[in-house]
């Protein structure tokens, strides 16, 4: 299954990646978007978490913790997102995802730790569903929805005094690969008045306008279902 | 061997004693010969939230690094920043795949084991639970992880965590194996690699340290 993607640098793409991803995960989402945005050509290997399919064997071996996204890239694997983007940005410089100037470098890594650390594994599905168990459907949707307002809070006022178009200026970089699909994902799932996040929500319509984006959204995926 | 880079005035870290992210960025200060300045934020009673931390740190969240003029809060962008801008004792190794397995690790404990055991989960879990499932909860969430990480370093692990030189993996790792032992009790039993880990930190000045027990606001009456 090749992924069609938009811009590709043939002189630096490499024809070994392959990216183990669901079309639903934000955070296989994170890494489309990254590898669209260097230009990097990939096969695109689906996971039905639905079906269980990260339980199996062969995935197992790949990621013993059952997440996607995992890269392996000859015979290097690397899983977890964050591992992964910064993996991209040293083997393949191209594009760069983290500045060069050190205070926006350390504000794209601390932006992207937020929504990877506080934010998306609080509300991720497997925990949704485990709050649902416990104390139902309501209260787990409210749950999710403080994580992400928490989070947004923080990240608003953080990047409010250095924002541009995007997340630390007028280029994309890590910050607005790991801030736009979890804005997606706020909108869909949880109903985020992103109103009360002006910063944010602007960054989020300029990511929407790239066709890097578009071509890393779970419906343009080949394991998309309608 | 990299120069020795000494700060132009001296660092600050904003910090609570039994903040694991804290943690491992006062190690990394350690390793690297890095005197600073430790502030206490008193997490447990909201202090983080007073005016002139917000001021300083809108986040509310520690560590907080302040670098003359430079500040940086969340512990993965801090100990980028203190590796770059003081190199000697590299916390990252030359080599790519041993880089990435670093990150990997440090990333296993930072996404999907400490945000599980912080104060204001484990505040929902009892109020909207029972404070009975407190602890079972993250106990499974740290056997979870911990058996990830077994799995992951199996091949990679020497004396530490990534090879016979201390690197960013160990530090989170240090961390997380302090929590989990003295604070939730996790049986150690099913992970032979982080016992034997957990040992090897208990021998190094710069990891004890910083320790939540050895920290300037570690109240005296507590053991952990």
């Amino acid at each position: 299954m090749e992924h069609k993607s938009q811009q590709r640098d043939l002189a630096t793409s490499s024809p070994n990646l392959v990216l183990y991803s669901y079309w639903q995960s934000s955070c296989a989402w994170r890494v489309r978007f990254a590898l669209n945005l260097k230009g990097l050509s990939y096969e695109y290997k689906a996971v039905n978490l639905a079906k269980g399919e990260q339980f199996s064997p062969e995935f197992e071996r790949l990621n013993p913790l059952h997440f996607v996204p995992v890269l392996v890239d000859g015979d290097v694997v690397v899983s977890d997102s964050y591992a992964i983007l910064l993996y991209l940005e040293e083997k393949y410089p191209q594009k760069a995802l983290l500045p060069d100037d050190p205070q926006r470098r350390a504000l794209n890594l601390q932006a992207a730790s937020i929504i990877s650390s506080s934010i998306q594994p609080l509300h991720m599905l497997s925990m949704l569903k485990y709050f649902e168990e416990k104390m139902g459907p309501d209260e787990a949707l409210l749950w999710g929805q403080s994580c992400v307002e928490k989070g947004f809070l923080a990240l608003e006022r953080l990047l409010k005094d250095f924002a541009g178009r995007y997340a630390t200026g007028e280029a994309v970089f890590m910050a607005d690969v790991f801030l736009a699909p979890q804005i997606a994902v706020a909108l869909m799932r949880f109903k985020i008045d992103m109103s009360k996040f002006p910063t944010l929500g602007r960054i989020y319509e300029s990511c929407k306008g790239l066709p890097e984006f578009v071509g890393s959204l779970p419906q343009s995926q080949p394991d998309a279902e309608q | 061997m990299a120069t020795i880079e000494e700060p132009k005035n001296k660092l600050k870290l904003y910090s609570y004693w039994r903040s694991s992210c804290s943690c491992r960025v006062r190690i990394a200060l350690n390793l690297k010969g890095l005197s600073y300045e430790y502030i206490p934020v008193n997490l447990v009673k909201g202090e983080q939230f007073n005016p002139e931390i917000l001021k300083l740190n809108p986040l509310g969240y520690v560590p907080v690094l302040v670098d003359g003029d430079f500040v940086v809060s969340d512990s993965f962008a801090i100990l980028m920043y203190l590796d770059e801008k003081y190199p000697q004792h590299p916390l990252l190794p030359r080599d790519l795949h041993k880089k990435a397995i670093n990150y990997q690790a440090a990333n296993i404990v930072s996404s999907s084991i400490q945000p599980l055991q912080n104060l204001a989960v484990l505040k929902f879990i009892e109020e909207k639970v029972s404070p009975d499932e407190k602890l079972p909860w993250v106990q499974y969430h740290i056997r979870n992880g911990f058996a990830a990480l077994e799995k992951l370093l199996k091949d990679h692990a020497g004396r530490y965590a990534t090879g016979d030189e201390i690197f960013l993996a160990d530090l989170f790792l240090a961390a997380q194996l302090h929590a989990a032992i003295k604070r939730f009790n996790v049986d150690m039993t099913p992970f032979p690699l982080l016992s034997r880990l957990h040992e090897a930190y208990n021998e190094l000045p710069a990891f004890q340290n910083g320790m939540p027990e050895n920290q300037p606001d570690t109240p005296s009456s507590s053991t952990t």
